[in-house]
C-alpha cells in the first residue's frame, strides 16, 4: 500500500500511545488509557505489515502468534509480587530484539555493498524491502547508518544483560548483595573505552567482527553494572533497564528511519528516565551514584544505638488494635515476600468495619519496583484512596494511635534523619516512631536487605512482633473484635 | 488501728469521707473502722449501712475522736476538732497548710500527725489518691449541670418541626482536670465548646475532648514554663494577660455559657472576666465561676451564691460543687483516702508506718511528731508534665526586600543555567547539522520533540501507577517489532531468522505486558 497510508497510520498510533502514557495520571482514565495503548501497537502492527518495506508476512503472523500466546500465558498465571520479576524479564526481551535487529541492518549491508562492488545491477534491482532501502542510500547515510546500528546494539545489548541479571536479583536466583568484581568501575570504564575504539574502527569499515566484539563488550558492561547495584536501589534499577529499552528501540527507529520507533522509544526512554530520577530523589540520592553501586559509602562510624528491642504477642498487638481509633499501616518488600496482602486487607476491612481509621503510607521505593505495594494492596482489593503517598500522610503520624509496619526497614528508619554518618543520611523517610505506638512486623532481629541498623526497633514506643507476616496478621484476624 | 470519720460539721457540707465500701477496704487492709452517727447521711449513706459493713457507729464527734486512732475528714478541722485531737493521732482531710499557717501550728503543737490530700504530690504513683483531681472532676461536671440549669436554651443544635435551634457556645477558661472535665460534659450535651488555658501544651487534650483551642498570637518567652510547676498554672506576664484579655472582649458576646476554672497554687484566682466582658454578653447567658471560694475568675463573682446582672447573665459562684454531688465525691473521695491508708500500711497489717522517706508520704505530710514538716523538700521524682519542649533554631524571617533579591537571584541562576544548557545543545545540534544528511536530520527533529513529549506526560503520571506505567511503557518499547518486521521480508535467510526470532520476542512482549498492565488496573478500586 501507499507510503502515505502508513505514515498517517504511525501518526495515529503515535498519538494514541501519548494518550496511553497520560491517561496514567488517575486510576480511573488508566484503565481507558491501556486500552489506547493496545489500539496504538495493533495499528502499527498492521500498518507496518501492509506497509511499503515489509514481507514474508504470513511468517511474521505466526511468530506473533506464538509469542503473543506466550506472553498472554505468562501475563495470566504470573503472581502480583513477581511483578518486579517479569517487567525485567521483558525488558531483556527488547534488549535481545534490538541487538538481533541491529545484525540484521549489519548484515544486509554488507550484502548491498557486496552487490555494488561487483556492480550487479540485475541483483540489485532484484532487492526488495529493508535491503532496497539500504541499497538506495548515500555514502554518507550509510556512514550514519553505521553509527545508529552500533549504538542501537550496544544499548540493546546493555539492556539484554544487565535485565537478565534484575530479573535474576529480583528473582532469588543471583544473589541480592551488590557485588563487582575486582577493578570495579575502571573494568565497565575500560569496556566503554573499547566500544568507542570500536566504534571509529567500524566506521573506518572493520567490518563486522567489530560489531560483535562490542556486542560482547557492551553485554559484560550491563552484566556488571547491575551486579554492582544492590539492595533498596532495585527499583532505580528496573526503571533505569525500561529507560534503556527505550533508547534501543530509538536508536534502531534511526537505523531503519522508522519516525514511529523513534517517537515511541523516545516516549519510554524519557519515561523511564523520569521514573529514575523520581526513585533517586525519594532516596536521597544522585542518579550517578545508584549506578556507581549499593550503599556503604559512610562517612563515619554509625550512631549507638541505646535500648533493645521489645517483642510483643499477638493478643498484645490485638488489644492495641482494638483500643485504637486511627491506624497507619506502613507495607513494605516484606510484606509482598510473605504473600501477606490479602491478610493485611483483611485486617484492613476488620478495623474500619469497627469505624477505626486505616490508611496506608507508602515510600516511593517501597518494594522491588516503582508503586510495587500500590498493585499489591490494589490486588488484595484495598480501596486506593486510603492508600497515600509519603507527603500526604508524613504529617498525621503525631496524631495516629498505632503504626504498623509491615517487612519495611530502611523506608522508616530514624537514622536517615538523626544520624548524619549513617549511609541513608537525608533519605526522606516515613517518620512512623511520632506514632503513640509502633508495631514491627518481621521475620527476626536482622538488618535485613540493606544490613543498616535501624534504631526504630530500639526505640521506646516500638515493640516487635516477630514472625512470617502473613502468619502473624492470620493469627491477629480472630482477636480483632 | 481504727479509722474514724466523724460527720463535717462545715456549714453546707454534705461529703463524708469514709463509705461502706471503702470501710470493707479498709479492713482487708487489717483496720477496723468507726463513724459518728449520721455522718453519712447527707451523702446517702445510712447507718445501717455502715453496721452491715461491719463499722461501729458512735453517737458523738467526741467519742469518735477518742475511739479513733486515724481520723479521716473531708475538710479541714475546725478550732474544737483540734482541741479534740491527741498526741499520736493522725488525721487525714483537706488542709491547705499555706493559707492556714496558725491551724497548722496548732495541730502540731497538738502532737498530732496530718497529712493534707491537698498536699499529694503530682506523680503518677499518687493519681490513685489525688483527691483534688477526682474533686475538679466532679466540679466540671457539676459546673456544666448548673450552667443548664440557669441556661433557657438546649446544648445542642436541632432542627425541630417548631423551628430551628440554634447550639450552645460555651467557652472553658482553664483546662485542668475541672476544665477538661466541663469540656467533656458540655461537648456530650451537644454544645460548642471551645477553651482556653495558658498553657499551650494543653491544646492536644483540649482537642481531644472534642473543643477547638483558643489561640493566641504570642512569643514563646512570654510564657511560664509549666512544667516547673508541678504541672499546674503559673502567673503570667502583664504583656501576655493583655493579649488574652483582649480575646476574651472579642469573644464574650458570641458566648452562651462562660465556665472559669483558672487557679493558681498559692494565690487568689486571676481576675479574667471583667465586668466590662459581662457587660457585653447576651441576656440569658451564665456564667459559672468554679475559682469563686478563692476570689472567682469573674469580677462579679459573689462566693457562694448566684446572681443576675442588670444586664441579665447569670453569675453563679457556688464553692460546694463537689458537696452538691455528695454521694458521688464521697465514694471518690473515700477511695482517694482508702489509697492514701493502703499507702501507709504497705504489709497490711493494720499498723500504720508513717515513712517519711516515701515521695507521696512525706509530701503530703504536714505536721508529724510535733513539729511542722511544711513545706515538704521537692519530691525526688519529677512532676508528671511534659518537659518544655527545646527552643527550635529560629530561622530568621526575611524582609520583603530580601526576599525579591533572592528571588532575582533564583530566576537569574535559572535563566542562566537554562540558556547555558540550549546554547551548549544547541551548538552541538547545529555542529552534527553540518556533517549529517537531511534525511538524518529529519528524524532526528521527531526524536527531540518525542523526548519533550515524554517528559511533559510522564511527570503527570501519578506515584501509585509508577508499576502499571513500567509495565505499558515496556509494552510499547515492543514497538521494535515494526524494525524486525521491515527486515524479515529480506533474502538473506539469516536475516529472516533473526528478525522472526525479534519478532517472536517482542509478541511477547506486546501480548504480556498489555495483558499484565489490564490485570493491574483492573484491580484498583475504590472504597
Amino acid at each position: 500500500m501507499e507510503y502515505g497510508f502508513t505514515t498517517a497510520a504511525y501518526v495515529v498510533a503515535a498519538v494514541l500511545f501519548i494518550l496511553s502514557l497520560g491517561g496514567l495520571s488517575g486510576q480511573e482514565s488508566a484503565k481507558r488509557a491501556v486500552w489506547y495503548g493496545i489500539a496504538g501497537m495493533a495499528l502499527a502492527v498492521l500498518a507496518t505489515l501492509v506497509g511499503p518495506g515489509a514481507g514474508n508476512w504470513f511468517g511474521s503472523l505466526i511468530m506473533i502468534g506464538i509469542g503473543g500466546g506466550i506472553g498472554w500465558v505468562v501475563a495470566q498465571r504470573v503472581q502480583m509480587t513477581e511483578m518486579p520479576q517479569l517487567v525485567a524479564a521483558m525488558h531483556s526481551l527488547v534488549g535481545l530484539a534490538a541487538v538481533f535487529i541491529g545484525f540484521n541492518s549489519e548484515i544486509e549491508m554488507v550484502r548491498v555493498a557486496a552487490l555494488h562492488a561487483a556492480n550487479d545491477a540485475d541483483a540489485l534491482a532484484a532487492l526488495k524491502g529493508f535491503a532496497l532501502k539500504v541499497a538506495q542510500k548515500s555514502a554518507l547515510e550509510i556512514d550514519i547508518l553505521k553509527i545508529e546500528v552500533f549504538l542501537g546494539v550496544f544499548i540493546g545489548a546493555v539492556t539484554f544483560t544487565g535485565s537478565v541479571i534484575a530479573y535474576g536479583k529480583l528473582a532469588g536466583k543471583v544473589d541480592g548483595k551488590a557485588t563487582k568484581l575486582p577493578g570495579g568501575h575502571m573494568l565497565n570504564a575500560g569496556a566503554a573505552a573499547l566500544s568507542l575504539i570500536l566504534l571509529v574502527m567500524y566506521f573506518n569499515g572493520a567490518g563486522p567482527w567489530a560489531l560483535i566484539v562490542m556486542t560482547l563488550l557492551a553485554g559484560f558492561i550491563g552484566y556488571h553494572l547491575i551486579m554492582g547495584i544492590g539492595g533498596a536501589d532495585m527499583p532505580v534499577v528496573v526503571s533505569m533497564l525500561n529507560s534503556y529499552s527505550g533508547w534501543a528501540a530509538a536508536a534502531i527507529g534511526f537505523s531503519l528511519s522508522n519516525d514511529l520507533l523513534i517517537v515511541v522509544g523516545a516516549l519510554v526512554g524519557s519515561s523511564g528516565a523520569i521514573l529514575s530520577y523520581i526513585m533517586c530523589k525519594a532516596m536521597n540520592r544522585s542518579f550517578v551514584s545508584v549506578i556507581l553501586g549499593g550503599f556503604g559509602n559512610t562517612t563515619g562510624p554509625a550512631m549507638e544505638i541505646a535500648g533493645e528491642q521489645v517483642a510483643i504477642d499477638t493478643e498484645g498487638v490485638a488489644a492495641a488494635l482494638n483500643d485504637a481509633d486511627s491506624i497507619i499501616i506502613i507495607p513494605g518488600y516484606g510484606m509482598a515476600v510473605a504473600q501477606a496482602q490479602q491478610s493485611v486487607s483483611e485486617l484492613t476491612r476488620k478495623l474500619r468495619a469497627r469505624g477505626k481509621t486505616v490508611r496506608f503510607a507508602i515510600h516511593p521505593v517501597a518494594g522491588r519496583l516503582p508503586g510495587h505495594m500500590n498493585v499489591l494492596l490494589a490486588e488484595a482489593k484495598v480501596p486506593y484512596d486510603i492508600v497515600l503517598e509519603m507527603d500526604e500522610i508524613n504529617d498525621d503520624f503525631p496524631s495516629t494511635d498505632v503504626a504498623i509496619v509491615i517487612g519495611s526497614n530502611d523506608i522508616v528508619n530514624p537514622a536517615a534523619q538523626e544520624d548524619p554518618n549513617s549511609p541513608i543520611a537525608g533519605m526522606p523517610v516515613l517518620e512512623c516512631w511520632k506514632a503513640k505506638q509502633v508495631f514491627v512486623s518481621k521475620r527476626g532481629q536482622g538488618t535485613g536487605y540493606s544490613g543498616i541498623e535501624n534504631p526504630l526497633f530500639f526505640k521506646e514506643n516500638t515493640r516487635m512482633f516477630y514472625g512470617d507476616a502473613k502468619k502473624s496478621l492470620d493469627a491477629l484476624l480472630p482477636l480483632i473484635d | 488501728m481504727k479509722i474514724g470519720a466523724p460527720a463535717e460539721i462545715f456549714e453546707g457540707e454534705a461529703r463524708v469521707a469514709m463509705t461502706p465500701d471503702s470501710a470493707l477496704q479498709l479492713q482487708k487492709l487489717g483496720h477496723s473502722c468507726v463513724i459518728e452517727a449520721g455522718a453519712g447521711h447527707r451523702a446517702g449513706f445510712s447507718d445501717a449501712a455502715y453496721q452491715a459493713a461491719g463499722v461501729e457507729v458512735v453517737k458523738t464527734a467526741a467519742a469518735l475522736f477518742k475511739a479513733a486512732d486515724v481520723v479521716v475528714k473531708v475538710r479541714g478541722p475546725e478550732d474544737k476538732e483540734v482541741k479534740l485531737l491527741r498526741e499520736g493521732q493522725t488525721l487525714i482531710s483537706f488542709f491547705w497548710p499555706a493559707q492556714n499557717e496558725a491551724l497548722l501550728k496548732a495541730v502540731a503543737a497538738k502532737g498530732a500527725t496530718v497529712i493534707a490530700m491537698d498536699m499529694v504530690p503530682r506523680i503518677s504513683r499518687a493519681q490513685k489518691m489525688d483527691a483534688l483531681s477526682s474533686m475538679a472532676n466532679i466540679a466540671g461536671y457539676r459546673a456544666v449541670i448548673e450552667a443548664g440549669s440557669n441556661f433557657g436554651r438546649f446544648f445542642t443544635g436541632q432542627v425541630t418541626a417548631a423551628g430551628k435551634v440554634p447550639p450552645a457556645k460555651v467557652l472553658v477558661v482553664g483546662a485542668g482536670v475541672a476544665g477538661l472535665a466541663a469540656i467533656g460534659t458540655a461537648t456530650s450535651l451537644g454544645a460548642i465548646v471551645n477553651a482556653f488555658d495558658v498553657r499551650p501544651e494543653v491544646a492536644e487534650q483540649i482537642e481531644s475532648m472534642g473543643a477547638s483551642f483558643v489561640y493566641l498570637e504570642f512569643d514563646a518567652s512570654e510564657l511560664p514554663d509549666g512544667a516547673a510547676t508541678g504541672g499546674y498554672a503559673a502567673p503570667s506576664t502583664p504583656a501576655f494577660q493583655a493579649k488574652q484579655l483582649a480575646k476574651f472582649r472579642e469573644l464574650a458576646p458570641e458566648m452562651d455559657i462562660v465556665i472559669t476554672t483558672a487557679l493558681i497554687p498559692g494565690r487568689p484566682a486571676p481576675k479574667l472576666w471583667t465586668a466590662e466582658m459581662v457587660g457585653m454578653m447576651k441576656p440569658g447567658s451564665v456564667i459559672v465561676d468554679l475559682a469563686a471560694e478563692r476570689g472567682g475568675n469573674c469580677d462579679l463573682t459573689v462566693p457562694d451564691q448566684k446572681i443576675v446582672t442588670d444586664n441579665g447573665v447569670t453569675i453563679v459562684g457556688y464553692t460546694d460543687f463537689p458537696s452538691r454531688m455528695a454521694a458521688q465525691s464521697s465514694t471518690l473521695y473515700s477511695n482517694n483516702i482508702r489509697h492514701m491508708l493502703a499507702d501507709l500500711t504497705p504489709k497490711k497489717d493494720g499498723e500504720i508506718n508513717q515513712n517519711m522517706e516515701d515521695d507521696v508520704i512525706r509530701g503530703a505530710t504536714v505536721a508529724h511528731a510535733g513539729a511542722v514538716t511544711f513545706p515538704p523538700p521537692p519530691p525526688k521524682i519529677a512532676a508528671i508534665a511534659a518537659a518544655k519542649p527545646k527552643p527550635k533554631p529560629k530561622v530568621k524571617d526575611l524582609t520583603p526586600a530580601e526576599m525579591r533579591a533572592k528571588e532575582v537571584a533564583a530566576f537569574q541562576t535559572q535563566t542562566r543555567n537554562q540558556v547555558g544548557l540550549l546554547a551548549i545543545g544547541g551548538g552541538l545540534i547545529l555542529l552534527a547539522g553540518l556533517y549529517t544528511p537531511a534525511s538524518f536530520m529529519q528524524h532526528f527533529v521527531v526524536f527531540v520533540l518525542a523526548c519533550f513529549v515524554g517528559f511533559q506526560v510522564i511527570w503527570n503520571v501519578s506515584h501509585s501507577l509508577h508499576t502499571p506505567l513500567m509495565a505499558i511503557t515496556n509494552a510499547i518499547s515492543s514497538i521494535i517489532i515494526l524494525g524486525a518486521l521491515l527486515q524479515v521480508g529480506s533474502g538473506n535467510y539469516l536475516v529472516i531468522l533473526l528478525a522472526s526470532l525479534a519478532i517472536l520476542m517482542a509478541g511477547i512482549n506486546i501480548f504480556g505486558g498489555f495483558m499484565v498492565t489490564r490485570r493491574m488496573l483492573a484491580m484498583f478500586q475504590k472504597s
